[in-house]
């Protein structure tokens, strides 16, 4: 169905916007805190400061526009939170001029950064103060890239909403916070006075959001009145209408929902820079009940409901992340902000929830084409095949969405944290393959592990070989360990070393979100924050949960593979010879490096030798991570699965036993290395297969395909076929890049021609041409599989 | 329990029948077919492979080579295939895989056991084991070893043969196999002759014997312009199908040049260089005149109209 002209012109807009940083946030911000200083708590004030944001940012509605508001002042303008972090004249530079993921900085904004803002928040941010409170160990193993921190420039946020906003409006929020502050026990409740400040706090948050609202009806009102065009007049008028009633009431109609949800989006990506940005998970649920009253009323067709679905999809487009610099954007250097919608699945009481809605919304992702919002298909044992079908349609045209996701096993993963089944049901994927019960919990992802660095560091007994610091505990030379079991038990103490590390450095830096930075306007949205009387980075989610993100399964097993068998099994190689050579980076050992690279059982190839190794190094890291306890009430669990940071992780560690040379990027998720898997997809489904899936909070499996694989009935079934047998292998996530490696060299070679290429990375979609050439060379190198 | 030889076991077939299916391919067939796209499968015995541009002239080979078969000029290595015994001592030292073997010996456990890694893929859509080759009718013994032993696990087969094997072989085959997907590459005698080296008479009549029986069966036509792709010949192979007893459906192959470079590698000139791939109209055509005959007929599998 092509675009309608108005669809056609805002997604043109959107797309050929260029990301640019605005200060306007910073600069209010600023003008905030310089004249209200002191005098209450933590969380009334900076619901203040969200009142105050609300009410003087610029307001606009673009030309056909039918969902209005932005964060910024313009589409793609893009602000910063210094309260957190306020980039230095260098930052700035940095973002003006890098080559990827980049934001044109105006001198005037430099100017106002130089001038205002840095000399206000030196010494203020939360950044300075996390980075202060830091041990030297920490310090050390974030240098060498050991892990990677998320909350040191983006707040804690890893959480999607539920259904609630489609019955209740804030107005009934406010009555829940009004009757729970009537409840208070200053009495028996040593605490009461805190929630009592939290829950005003909310409150406030609730009022500037209506009024923010309001902001926009009397903007629309306006311009109705002078529009000249009797359509866009209506259109302006109904705007006013909308913005008038939510979200202050429930929605009434498709329109209301849409526009409802996006000023609380837009709330929640103003008040912090959140990760993972918010997004209103299950779509498709969610408006399945206004859809078919309104196409039973007559006053929405499905053409109406496809052309606003249309201008809420642009609306994600036009907010791209926010600036990351240093580590944060090595991590995760994207635009993509992270907002998955989900599709399908099943409903809370576990009935099929594909419905026309999903259909639609499919169709809009293949019509839109736009690398955000990002979108999934949950796909339960009890959906049909028509829906994984359509999806595959979709990927069949060489766009890397919808990602595919095992309903079923979500389930199961988030049924074992301790949710209710119908908790668990209500939840899914957001952000790259992170599992969560929406509305109801806080699932915190703290940073990227490099797990192959703690095995090149075990092989230097505690001694980072890159920079020689010696780094971790010593845990023996490898040169007289005897058995392999000498090497695993090595290892398994040099993991437990950093994990304590991250561990305790989480649970200072949890508290510091909790103590500087309460999120009032977050915490209406996440149940049971409001009854708790309790901020959502204080423990006032239902469900918190923490993660840490192995990173380099594949990497590391074909590496511990590879000394098993050569060093220990088949003796074809000594440990002093096998070292050396990878001191030397293997010049002067080519032979031993084609050996290790070729003549070696490889993770991803259904070859027990290798899938026993990765599920006991599969069992060390959960059993290290998995049950510790955060600071929230809640727990640690596990995932796998890297965004970008397998490039960077791979930057820091030196040639490895598997044959790859120092500074290749490390495996992704947990795919097998980039070309170590040589026997097809079933194979490597069924390697990736043998690990316990259910006991994680996500996995993230790459397959790259030729287009050709889906081509016709047959190949759409076949792929059908893969995808299910992998979900009965309980597989959490497989996703596609259906493109031929000509395209993507093409691409390289002229990127201007290929602006629009969009290739699944790695549990999100981007740019092709948006990808360093490092992610470009990598995802090149995914072994294609082509049909015989 | 027998053994063979075989090349190769590829997973994730998905074009050697229905769903999700894994080919073995064994060695030997009785034709020697100009555009034969695995030459490696031939000969029954094992046989060099070489793949040229993977050598970096090392040298390492040479010395480990009993006969001294082996020489180096500038660029790559060259073997003499008279002297060369297929010991595979080399291909153990050569690292970058420029020296290769085709050809394995196996067991039926052996294979069975590789077999059975993908039936959680095969249940899906009634996927199985497809036996290529080579003609795998060639190794008749191993082959009917194999699928008892598949039958025994439910497993489904098929079995992709050119037909040209004495009866009592197709007769055996047939009590085993769920699928057989049958060749047909040209209905005139001297031309198949030609271009095969074989008489299509065996073919022909073994099978209108598996009709008659009402084997399943799915024939394929590999439709290579210059060779088969003539109306004379369509014409002739819809005739020769709406004729026999039972109702088969035909699925054009057309043909592609990925075959020709492993000729090389065998030490063999490819006897059909300038051959191209059909149009779309060929295929069109000729799928019109089969359907004309009141034929099924599909293209890769695919129904021709979904294109």
């Amino acid at each position: 169905m092509p675009l309608s002209e108005r669809v056609r012109h805002l997604r043109e807009q959107s797309v050929n916007a260029p990301a640019t940083l605005s200060s306007e946030r910073a600069l209010l911000v600023t003008e905030f805190y310089e004249r209200d200083d002191a005098g209450t708590s933590p969380a009334v004030r900076r619901a203040e400061a969200f009142r105050y944001l609300l009410e003087q940012k610029h307001v606009f509605i673009g030309d056909g526009e039918l969902i209005v508001g932005e964060r910024g002042p313009a589409p793609k303008a893009t602000p910063t939170f210094p309260e957190i972090c306020c980039h230095s004249i260098e930052d700035l530079q940095i973002l003006h001029s890098r080559e990827k993921v980049s934001f044109t900085v105006s001198e005037k904004d430099c100017q106002t950064f130089r001038d205002r803002l840095i000399p206000f928040w030196k010494g203020r941010t939360l950044r300075e103060l996390l980075f202060q409170e830091m041990t030297p160990e920490w310090q050390d193993a974030y240098d060498a890239g050991i892990f990677t921190e998320f909350m040191e420039q983006r707040a804690p946020g890893h959480t999607v909403l539920d259904g609630k906003i489609y019955e209740k409006g804030f107005l009934d929020f406010k009555q829940d916070i009004e009757r729970n502050l009537n409840t208070l026990d200053f009495f028996g409740d040593p605490r009461a006075y805190e929630k009592q400040q939290e829950l005003k706090a909310m409150d406030i948050c609730a009022d500037a959001l209506i009024q923010y609202a309001a902001r926009y009806a009397t903007l629309a009102r306006g311009m109705a009145e002078v529009e000249k065009d009797l359509t866009r007049k209506r259109e302006l008028e109904r705007i006013a209408d909308v913005c008038n009633r939510v979200p202050a009431h429930a929605p009434r109609d498709f329109w209301e929902a849409l526009q409802y949800y996006w000023f609380v989006h837009l709330g929640v990506i103003t008040e912090l820079n959140t990760w993972d940005s918010f997004n209103p998970g299950h779509l498709d649920q969610h408006l399945h009940p206004l859809y078919c009253q309104g196409l039973a009323e007559g006053t929405l067709t499905e053409e109406s409901a496809r052309e606003l679905l249309q201008c809420f999809w642009v609306k994600f487009n036009n907010h791209p992340a926010p600036p990351k610099v240093g580590v944060t954007a090595e991590e995760s250097g994207t635009y993509t902000d992270f907002a998955q919608i989900n599709l399908g699945g099943v409903k809370p009481d576990g009935s099929d929830a594909v419905n026309d809605v999903t259909y639609l919304l499919l169709d809009v992702i293949e019509e839109m084409r736009l690398v955000q919002p990002s979108s999934s298909i949950q796909l339960s044992k009890r959906n049909a095949d028509r829906f994984p079908r359509r999806a595959a349609k979709i990927l069949e045209t060489g766009f890397g969405q919808p990602s595919i996701f095992n309903c079923d096993v979500i389930v199961q993963e988030l049924v074992r944290q301790g949710k209710t089944v119908e908790d668990a049901r209500s939840g899914g994927s957001s952000g790259c393959v992170e599992v969560g019960a929406f509305g109801k919990e806080n699932y915190n992802l703290t940073g990227y592990f490099n797990m192959p660095k703690v095995l090149e560091i075990t092989l230097n007994n505690g001694r980072d070989p890159r920079t020689g610091k010696a780094i971790g505990i010593e845990t023996g030379d490898p040169r007289t360990f005897e058995t392999f079991d000498d090497l695993m038990a090595a290892y398994k103490r040099q993991l437990r070393h950093f994990i304590d590390i991250k561990v305790r450095g989480n649970n200072v830096i949890e508290r510091l979100w909790a103590l500087y930075l309460p999120t009032p306007f977050l915490s209406l949205l996440i149940d049971d924050c409001i009854e708790r009387g309790t901020d959502y980075h204080d423990g006032g989610a239902r469900y918190n949960t923490s993660y840490i993100q192995g990173v380099g399964l594949g990497s590391l097993t074909d590496t511990v593979t590879a000394i098993k068998y050569h060093v220990f099994d088949e003796r074809t190689m000594s440990m002093q010879e096998l070292l050396q050579a990878l001191e030397d980076d293997f010049t002067g050992h080519e032979k031993t490096r084609l050996v290790l690279r070729d003549r070696t059982p490889k993770y991803g190839n259904d070859d027990d030798y290798a899938d026993d190794i990765m599920r006991e190094l599969f069992e060390a890291y959960f059993e290290t991570v998995d049950g510790r306890k955060n600071t929230k009430g809640g727990t640690y669990h596990i995932n796998l699965l890297p965004t970008t940071c397998h490039i960077y992780f791979g930057s820091v560690v030196q040639a490895t036993a598997d044959g790859r040379t120092a500074g290749e990027p490390l495996s992704e998720g947990v795919s097998p290395v980039q070309g170590a898997d040589r026997h097809g997809p079933t194979a490597v489904c069924r390697s990736v297969g043998k690990m316990d899936h259910a006991r994680t909070g996500g996995t993230l499996l790459n397959q790259k395909l030729t287009p050709g694989l889906l081509r016709g009935e047959q190949g759409l079934d076949k792929f059908v076929q893969l995808v299910r047998s992998y979900f009965r292998m309980d597989g959490h996530h497989i996703q596609f890049n259906v493109i031929d490696t000509a395209t993507l060299k093409a691409a390289q070679e002229e990127p201007e021609k290929y602006r629009d290429l969009v290739v699944r990375v790695a549990g999100y979609s981007d740019y092709f041409c948006d990808l360093s050439k490092a992610l470009q060379d990598e995802i090149i190198a995914r072994t294609e599989h082509a049909g015989l | 329990m027998s053994t063979g030889i075989i090349f190769d076991i590829k997973r994730f077939a998905i074009h050697d029948g229905p769903g999700v299916r894994t080919t073995v391919f064994l060695k030997g067939c009785p034709l020697r077919c100009w555009t034969c796209h695995n030459p490696e499968g031939q000969r029954r015995d094992v046989d060099m492979f070489l793949r040229p541009d993977r050598c970096t002239v090392c040298g390492d080979c040479l010395s480990i080579c009993p006969p001294n078969a082996i020489s180096l000029n500038d660029h790559t290595v060259l073997v003499d295939r008279e002297s060369c015994d297929i010991c595979g001592e080399c291909v153990e030292t050569c690292l970058t895989g420029a020296l290769e073997i085709a050809g394995r010996e196996a067991t039926v456990a052996e294979v069975i056991e590789e077999v059975e890694r993908d039936t959680i893929y095969y249940d899906e859509g009634g996927g199985g084991v497809t036996f290529s080759g080579g003609d795998p009718l060639h190794q008749p013994r191993f082959l009917v070893d194999l699928l008892e032993e598949c039958k025994r696990r439910d497993i489904r087969t098929a079995v992709d043969t050119s037909g040209c094997v004495p009866r009592a072989v197709v007769r055996t085959v047939a009590e085993w196999a769920d699928l057989f997907l049958y060749d047909i590459k040209l209905m005139d005698n001297e031309r198949h002759r030609q271009f095969t080296g074989a008489s299509n008479r065996r073919v022909l009549q073994n099978l209108r014997w598996l009709s008659e029986q009402e084997a399943h069966v799915r024939i394929r036509l590999p439709l290579i312009p210059d060779v088969n792709a003539d109306e004379t010949n369509i014409r002739a192979t819809g005739a020769f199908v709406s004729s026999l007893p039972t109702r088969y459906p035909v699925d054009i192959l057309p043909y592609h040049s990925i075959g020709a470079d492993k000729h090389e590698r065998l030490g063999r000139t490819y006897r059909l260089p300038e051959a191209k791939a059909p149009s779309d109209a060929e295929v069109a055509d000729a799928v019109g005149i089969l359907e004309g005959f009141g034929l099924d007929v599909t293209v890769r599998g695919e129904s021709h109209a979904f294109k």
